[in-house]
């Protein structure tokens, strides 16, 4: 706090002083944004919720408040955050409120420099990473400087150095690491005049990461002697990526590496971490394709070794799933293994085109996705050392092999047609196997696998009012059982929503749990405000945005969101 | 902190007043580094439409009502374009994991867009984007005249409408 003040004076001074300077215009713009999210909780004997669960604190709160100021090349802003106490789900370390994210940033020619909060990413993020997402609870912003330079036309360069987010904790001797990161990219078609009109577009990039932590003493007991842990203060990181485009065709790769980093997340081994992120695809108009394949080899990193939750983390490994947008298929959603994975995507989108004898008279649209992943090959490090064992190497591993067990499948296939002005019509079909035991810790449980339909109907009464029906049906023999899911939405464009729906859990083979999960919703937007207010029961799940994933309690009550930006 | 609130409070009023200032004359979008669809770098400072104004749509491969949105316009976005010269420009707020997949989604659904990849919402957080899909219009000079958030079933009028009266030269409200 003590901190925040002279840089916002700095920034005052800067805004009512810089109006008369020359290089300022007028006074500059202001923008801003914010969000309240406050859900209201009752007793629900069926969920199992009491007042003692509630722990009394009936009302909960989520907020932000966003301000950014422009004026030429300066900028600054800040964001007040107040969870009062934070909505049932979020990471409890968030109750409080003040300032989390404040910055300065000012271009001048070719270099632009940030003091106080940022977000940034190195290539695909394998190695740099920090980025908010506000439905989530997750902010890993990085507190310190970050310098952009472009030296040369083509030649993109980056510096950092701060120490992460941690909740509201704020960052004091050796609490956790202090991140400091360097990327350079080179467009070469760019650079180079003679490639200017190439056909093939070539772009090279490079990161180096490196961590630095105060780390405590740690020991371990093994057959009555004591070891003591040799733990790396300084953590480094590098990460190679290619960029290759060629008319349709499109290739995007890329290869971390991570020396010994002994840390919660691994127990304690001293394998180095390994990542590999590649993409290859085509695309023409109508029709799309991708192919993607990944392997990660304990690449978790956080600045804070003994970190267990989802906070702190440097680096970000992407999931390789299709995103899922209907919400049966939400209910078992894949989060990435940081400790060790392998797997493909394969995506497809095709038109048929318009005015075709399949296609009718506005085309039809075609998805096809396939996502297959599998732990990495695990051997042990020496007979008689059981894999992943603290202390030691941890495991060798083939960088070819597919290990065991399965941990994610999904085939999806979606349809979409117009068939007037008045009635659209989306199908989907969803196939998952989902290895509950692994991806969220239900130990001994089998794989869930899942047969998802989906149908998704739109009518349009007059040109702003229409009907909206979706209904969707899971059949799994394991976990919960089936559900059946319906939704109706009457919409006024573009104002008034009315929206109510029903998840039914019949299939559940604990009686007493087929449960309705009913609710009722209505919003009314406004230009850029938004506000929503539904009643109903929750279920329990995950909620997924981009791979990172929160639970959701189940919950009864009302909840009111109010949303807003200028 | 009861001076820190005072500060605050006394920013908030000052901007407040400013930014009524700005409604009326729109406000220029920021320079921020993106790439386009085949991952190049591109700097927002750098959309233009020959004086013509321009679409600027946040969305997501996660989400079904921009897509929906997206769809909808694709199909009446020939007569848009021969009608009134706009530009509709598709951010993807995507991240790595399926930033590289817009490309092939977007032209898989025949889509005619100029797409812009922000895969670490830099953009989205400078444009004060909370909730996707989350349209904005500028006018021919680059001034955003017009934001709105969310979409259902006609929503798309809204904007060609405002499109049309900012070719005509007519007031249009800001929200």
């Amino acid at each position: 706090m003590k901190k925040l003040i002279p840089v916002l004076i700095t920034g005052l001074t800067m805004i009512f002083s810089g109006a008369q300077a020359q290089n300022f215009v007028d006074f500059g713009q202001v923008s801003g944004s914010f969000q309240f999210d406050g859900q209201y909780y009752m007793e629900d004997d069926k969920l199992g919720i009491t007042d003692s669960t509630l722990d009394g604190k009936l009302f909960r709160m989520n907020g932000f408040g966003n301000i950014i100021y422009t004026n030429g090349n300066f900028r600054a802003g800040f964001r007040y955050e107040a969870y009062l106490p934070p909505i049932a789900g979020y990471n409890q370390k968030y109750e409080g409120h003040g300032i989390p994210y404040y910055f300065a940033e000012y271009q001048f020619k070719n270099i632009q420099i940030t003091v106080g909060n940022f977000y940034e990413q190195f290539g695909n993020g394998l190695v740099l990473r920090s980025y908010e997402e506000w439905t989530l609870g997750y902010d890993n912003s990085i507190r310190g400087a970050r310098v952009k330079i472009q030296p040369y036309k083509g030649i993109a360069l980056k510096g950092l150095i701060g120490t992460q987010r941690y909740y509201w904790e704020p960052y004091a001797n050796g609490n956790r690491g202090i991140v400091k990161g360097i990327d350079a990219e080179f467009y070469l078609n760019d650079m180079f005049n003679g490639m200017a009109d190439a056909k093939t577009k070539i772009i090279l990039g490079g990161s180096f990461v490196s961590n630095y932590e105060k780390v405590a003493d740690k020991t371990l007991v093994r057959d009555t002697t004591i070891y003591k842990y040799n733990l790396p203060s300084n953590v480094a990181a590098y990460a190679g990526r290619l960029q290759l485009i060629y008319g349709g065709f499109q290739f995007n790769g890329e290869y971390a590496y991570k020396i010994n980093n002994p840390s919660a997340m691994n127990n304690y081994i001293y394998k180095n971490g390994e990542s590999m992120l590649a993409t290859f695809s085509y695309s023409r108009k109508g029709l799309g394709v991708s192919l993607s394949g990944k392997r990660i080899d304990n690449m978790s990193y956080k600045s804070r070794s003994s970190e267990l939750g989802e906070a702190l983390d440097i680096n970000y490994l992407p999931p390789l799933t299709n995103p899922q947008a209907y919400s049966l298929a939400t209910i078992y959603p894949y989060a990435t293994q940081p400790n060790g994975e392998i797997g493909i995507q394969a995506k497809v989108n095709y038109m048929i085109p318009k005015r075709s004898k399949l296609g009718g008279k506005y085309g039809t649209r075609i998805e096809l996705n396939y996502s297959n992943i599998f732990n990495i090959d695990k051997q042990p490090v020496a007979a008689g050392i059981p894999v992943d064992s603290t202390g030691t190497l941890g495991y060798k591993s083939d960088f070819f092999a597919i290990g065991q067990p399965k941990y994610f499948e999904s085939f999806d296939v979606l349809l979409n047609k117009k068939f007037n002005s008045k009635f659209k019509m989306i199908l989907s079909y969803v196939y998952q196997a989902y290895n509950i035991d692994v991806i969220e810790g239900h130990t001994g449980e089998p794989i869930v696998y899942t047969n998802i339909a989906i149908a998704d109907l739109t009518y349009r009464f007059t040109p702003t009012k229409s009907l909206r029906f979706e209904y969707q049906q899971l059949f799994t023999r394991q976990d919960r059982g089936d559900w059946v899911m319906a939704l109706l939405e009457f919409n006024i464009a573009p104002k008034w929503f009315f929206t109510v729906f029903d998840e039914y859990n019949y299939g559940n083979p604990d009686k007493d749990m087929q449960l309705h999960y009913y609710s009722a919703a209505m919003a009314f937007v406004q230009g850029t405000s938004r506000i929503a207010l539904s009643y109903g029961r929750q279920r329990e799940g995950l909620l997924c945005v981009g791979g990172v994933c929160r639970a959701v309690p189940a919950a009864n009550g009302v909840t009111l969101t109010i949303s807003s930006s200028f | 902190m009861k001076k820190l609130s005072l500060i605050l409070l006394v920013l908030l009023i000052g901007f407040s007043v400013y930014s009524q200032d700005d409604e009326k004359r729109g406000r220029r979008l920021p320079s921020i580094d993106l790439r386009n669809a085949d991952g190049e770098p591109f700097n927002t400072a750098d959309i233009s439409n020959d004086g013509k104004p321009i679409i600027l749509s946040f969305w997501a491969l996660w989400c079904k009502p921009c897509i929906k949105e997206l769809n909808t316009i694709s199909d009446e976005y020939i007569d848009w374009q021969e009608e009134t010269g706009v530009k509709l420009i598709a951010v993807s707020v995507d991240d790595a994991r399926s930033s590289s997949k817009v490309k092939p989604f977007a032209d898989g659904n025949d889509w005619d867009y100029e797409i812009l990849l922000d895969v670490n919402g830099d953009f989205k957080r400078a444009m004060n984007v909370n909730m996707i899909p989350h349209t904005f219009i500028l006018d021919g000079d680059g001034n955003v005249v017009w934001q709105h958030t969310s979409y259902s079933e006609g929503g798309e009028l809204q904007i060609i409408e405002n499109v049309r009266k900012i070719i005509a030269g007519q007031e249009i409200d800001a929200h």
